[in-house]
């Protein structure tokens, strides 16, 4: 059936990600899960932006900004000590909802702060709403006003991460606790938990692979296809496309945000490059390499190049080596690397050089 | 009944003044055709009525209800389909997947249905599948179901987005110049199923130049002239109205 | 506030103002003749300040200058020929991409030629210190230079286009492509003429600023999003309305320190981006008509 066809490449890369997990296990190179368990959560923004790039057609210059927001918001609610504040009227309400802890900071005086179950839904719910009241004027935006509100928004979040005390400034949020999602599975960077974290994080890709398959399929993702294919007669079919631009953005936006909020808990903490243009350009350069509309591309890409570049094979070129993708794969195959043919690119190249050479000659 | 009424019509473009005063009725059931020469506004009208273009003054009612004002995707909701003179076919993808979305107004699953792949969305989804088959039978282009668009000939195109067309189960369909690009037989073939969608319940609005097309299948024909309505009436009148033989000035008849 | 403040703020707000109008002219530029945002704009500026540093240990002042312009303008030449030239109507998405990466690549080079050390050009005349006394406030005559000197070039331009026949080419060029073409004008020359212009015009602004503001290799982007945001809000495509925007944004900005943290100042910019994209996107001197016509 139809639907096991969809299912099949998840399986592949479920097999894949257990085949490399034992490999590095017998190899004795588990340190290697550390960068793949991080490549995970940046491909799990990755594949959320590409079906915004590819199906919604929307380009996003931004999206670190959701990252973060999850990430700050995670890591600053589960850190910053409410003690002080603990005959306020939130502080007791919160309280009583069971929604804060008490424990013990690093020099052994108490401390109250947000359990991460609640500050995992603050952030995300977070997130999501930014993107709504963000979304709508900006979706309305074409081509070069839309790359720019991206940018402007992912500009602004970059600021307030690096301006504002609570966020930690330059620094950043640091000693962030584990995330207890169920007895005995915890997202922390605690040295034991190192493989049980590279599936959690796997687990979190595989599983948002699965729900964004299942919406390209549907009939949703046809309507969305059908924007990107020819606006104007999608609206004529009856779909409100400017709503469903915004679903799309806002889907993506809250994958951007579960991956920083578990990144977050995962490394301990959140800085503001995290937030800066720099990422978002990267997560744009994956995404347009992978095949904007290519899911499976995008989340290869996401990979491989991530897990490069956290693994210092870049080097100090890292910053350049994505700008250099970018106008690679944007000059020779704007559909993506696996898109190409390479004998009909040299083809056509050829012909278009000597076309050019023609009309030089046709001028004198 | 009148299922949709175009009252005092208008719309200019800077200096240029597209539609005049237009006001006319289609009733429910007839086949009314909107011609006149290149510039006379057809296409303008057409965009009015389909929400594409803001009207500077006038109304349209559709089923006794005020359309003008209203968004495209909202008017499409409310019943009114449409094709376009140049082909709106979604590019990316296949003829089936550009009638699916035909049925998109006839279906239900939204956006958590979609991406948890519920199951009661199975036989939804298979439901629009075949559905939008049969229309793609209907206009003899199933064979071209699996192909993406630009693969496809004009007529193949055209055929396809008749049927997304359909697909929406219109009240009314506004068709744009359906016998654009097509030979004598092709254009007989069209008018026939134009008449049988008629039969099955649909009422029609077309905009045409092939006058043969027109005086056969038309109930009743509105002539355009540099936005006015200079005449509306059945065909077999339209073709020795004088004053429509005098702006075509020896069109053919 | 007392008018000696009110003097200071307003011309910084003036100095960086005009900067950002050069920039923003630049963009217009080759907006008006290619329909591309150059999201490298503000490297040209950052290659004017980085070069002539380096020529000025080996050549007096004006060399230095004129050298720093014409290597850019080079620079500007060869990304146009090299990049862009040979594009058959590329979508707006890929122009995008490709010149965020040609500005980080530009980033990357200049990190590797120059290293991260902030560097700054000596003042034309006399030193940090020096001022003139403006209506009771001190200013730096450098301001004075950046002030002259980017006027001078607004006034250049505005003859040149209005004038010359190659001004006058391009402006054909801008209005439409292909008329412009069948007039016998060679497009593509005029293409690589807007990114030399805009590299040029760039470059001498980033070498009168350096000694105010120093230069950095990463100081593009920065200028970049405030020279857009400038473009913005005059309306696109309109250089004129640029200065007048390009000071308004100076000045909101410097007055904009007496009463928000120095953190936030940044971010004023991206913020009446923000606004002016939400509520007014043909800018706040263009009409959505003239937006479409593009005009210098």
């Amino acid at each position: 059936m139809d639907l096991l066809k969809r299912y099949i490449p998840v399986l592949f890369l479920l097999a894949l990600v257990v085949i490399i997990q034992l490999v590095t296990q017998f190899t004795e190179t588990t340190y290697y899960l550390t960068q793949l368990t991080m490549s995970a959560y940046y491909s799990v923004v990755v594949i959320g932006l590409c079906v915004l790039m590819g199906y919604g057609g929307q380009i996003s210059l931004g999206h670190a900004g959701f990252f973060a927001i999850g990430g700050y918001l995670a890591g600053a609610l589960t850190t910053h000590n409410l003690l002080p504040f603990k005959e306020q009227g939130l502080v007791v309400f919160l309280d009583k909802l069971g929604l804060l802890i008490a424990g013990k900071d690093l020099y052994g005086g108490d401390l109250l702060t947000v359990e991460p179950w609640a500050a995992c839904i603050t952030a995300v719910l977070t997130a999501g709403i930014i993107g709504l009241a963000i979304g709508g004027p900006v979706l309305k935006l074409k081509g070069h006003y839309l790359a720019m509100a991206t940018l402007g928004f992912g500009i602004i979040i970059y600021r307030i991460a690096l301006a504002s005390g609570y966020f930690g400034e330059a620094d950043g949020v640091s000693e962030v606790p584990g995330f207890k999602l169920l007895p005995g599975i915890e997202v922390s960077g605690s040295f034991g938990a190192r493989t049980l974290n590279y599936y959690i994080a796997w687990g979190m890709v595989i599983f948002g692979v699965i729900l964004l398959l299942n919406l390209i399929h549907s009939r949703v993702g046809r309507a969305l296809r059908s924007i990107h294919g020819a606006e104007e007669a999608a609206n004529a079919m009856g779909i409100n496309t400017a709503r469903y631009k915004l679903y799309i953005f806002v889907l993506s936006a809250v994958f951007a945000a579960f991956a920083g909020v578990f990144m977050t808990h995962y490394n301990g903490g959140i800085g503001p490059s995290e937030a800066g243009i720099m990422k978002s350009v990267r997560y744009v350069a994956i995404v347009a390499v992978g095949g904007m509309a290519n899911l499976w591309g995008a989340l290869i890409m996401g990979i491989v190049l991530n897990f490069l570049s956290l693994r210092g094979v870049f080097g100090s070129y890292d910053d350049a080596v994505f700008g250099v993708i970018l106008i690679i794969i944007m000059l020779f195959a704007p559909e993506g690397i696996l898109k190409i043919n390479p004998w009909q690119k040299i083809k056509s190249l050829f012909t278009l050089f000597m076309a050019q050479k023609n009309e030089e000659s046709a001028e004198n | 009944m009148a299922l949709l009424e175009i009252q005092n019509l208008n719309r200019r473009f800077g200096g240029l003044q597209a539609v005049n005063n237009v006001s006319f009725i289609v009733e429910q059931g007839m086949i009314k055709a909107v011609i006149g020469p290149n510039g006379a506004g057809k296409t303008t009208l057409f965009n009015l009525i389909a929400g594409n273009l803001p009207a500077n003054s006038g109304t349209i009612h559709f089923n006794s209800k005020r359309i003008n004002g209203l968004k495209p995707y909202q008017i499409a909701q409310g019943g009114l389909s449409r094709t376009y003179q140049n082909i709106k076919l979604f590019h990316g993808m296949t003829a089936l997947e550009n009638v699916m979305v035909g049925r998109h107004i006839r279906s239900r699953a939204g956006f958590m249905a979609g991406m948890l792949n519920l199951p009661w969305t199975w036989p939804e989804e298979r439901k629009i599948r075949e559905k939008a088959m049969e229309y793609l039978d209907l206009l003899g282009v199933a064979d071209c179901a699996d192909t993406e668009i630009s693969n496809l000939s004009f007529g193949q195109q055209r055929g396809v987005e008749f049927a997304r067309a359909l697909a929406t189960e219109p009240t009314l369909l506004l068709l744009d110049e359906p016998a654009a690009g097509l030979n004598i037989y092709e254009t007989v073939e069209i008018g026939r199923l134009i008449s049988k969608i008629r039969e099955s319940g649909i009422t029609i609005l077309l905009v045409e130049h092939d006058m043969s097309l027109v005086m056969d299948i038309s109930d009743e024909i509105v002539v355009l002239s540099f936005g006015e309505k200079i005449a509306e009436d059945l065909p077999h009148n339209i073709q020795q109205n004088e004053e429509v033989i005098r702006i075509y000035l020896g069109d053919e008849g | 506030m007392t008018p000696e403040l009110f003097i200071q703020y307003l011309f910084a707000g003036i100095t960086y103002g005009i900067i950002y109008a050069i920039v923003a002219i630049g963009f217009n530029i080759i907006y008006n003749t290619t329909g591309i945002i150059n999201f490298a704009q503000g490297e040209f500026v950052m290659l004017g300040g980085m070069i002539v540093i380096t020529m000025h240990a080996f050549m007096p002042m004006p060399l230095a200058i004129a050298l720093a312009v014409l290597i850019t303008m080079v620079v500007g030449a060869l990304i146009e020929m090299v990049f862009i030239r040979w594009l058959e109507s590329p979508s707006v998405l890929r122009m995008i991409i490709i010149t965020i990466g040609i500005s980080i690549l530009t980033r990357e080079v200049a990190l590797h030629i120059w290293g991260e050390s902030v560097r700054t050009l000596p003042y034309f005349i006399g030193n940090e210190v020096t001022s003139v006394s403006i209506l009771g406030a001190r200013i730096s005559p450098q301001v004075l230079w950046v002030i002259g000197v980017c006027s001078l070039m607004v006034a250049g331009l505005s003859l040149f286009f209005k004038f010359t026949s190659l001004g006058r080419e391009m402006r054909a060029c801008a209005a439409n492509r292909r008329a412009a073409t069948l007039c016998g004008i060679n497009t593509k020359n005029m293409i690589t003429l807007s990114f030399v212009l805009s590299a040029g015009i760039g470059a001498m602004a980033g070498c009168v600023m350096s000694p105010i503001t120093y230069s950095e290799y990463d100081m593009g982007p920065g200028l970049a999003i405030k020279g857009f945001t400038v473009a913005i809000l005059g309306g696109l495509g309109n250089s004129v309305a640029a200065v007048a925007a390009g000071l308004l944004l100076g000045i909101i900005e410097a007055f904009s320190i007496s009463v928000l943290p120095l953190a936030f100042k940044d971010a004023i910019a991206t913020t009446i981006l923000l606004l002016i994209l939400f509520i007014r996107p043909h800018g706040l001197f263009g009409s959505s008509e003239a937006a479409s016509l593009k005009e210098f």
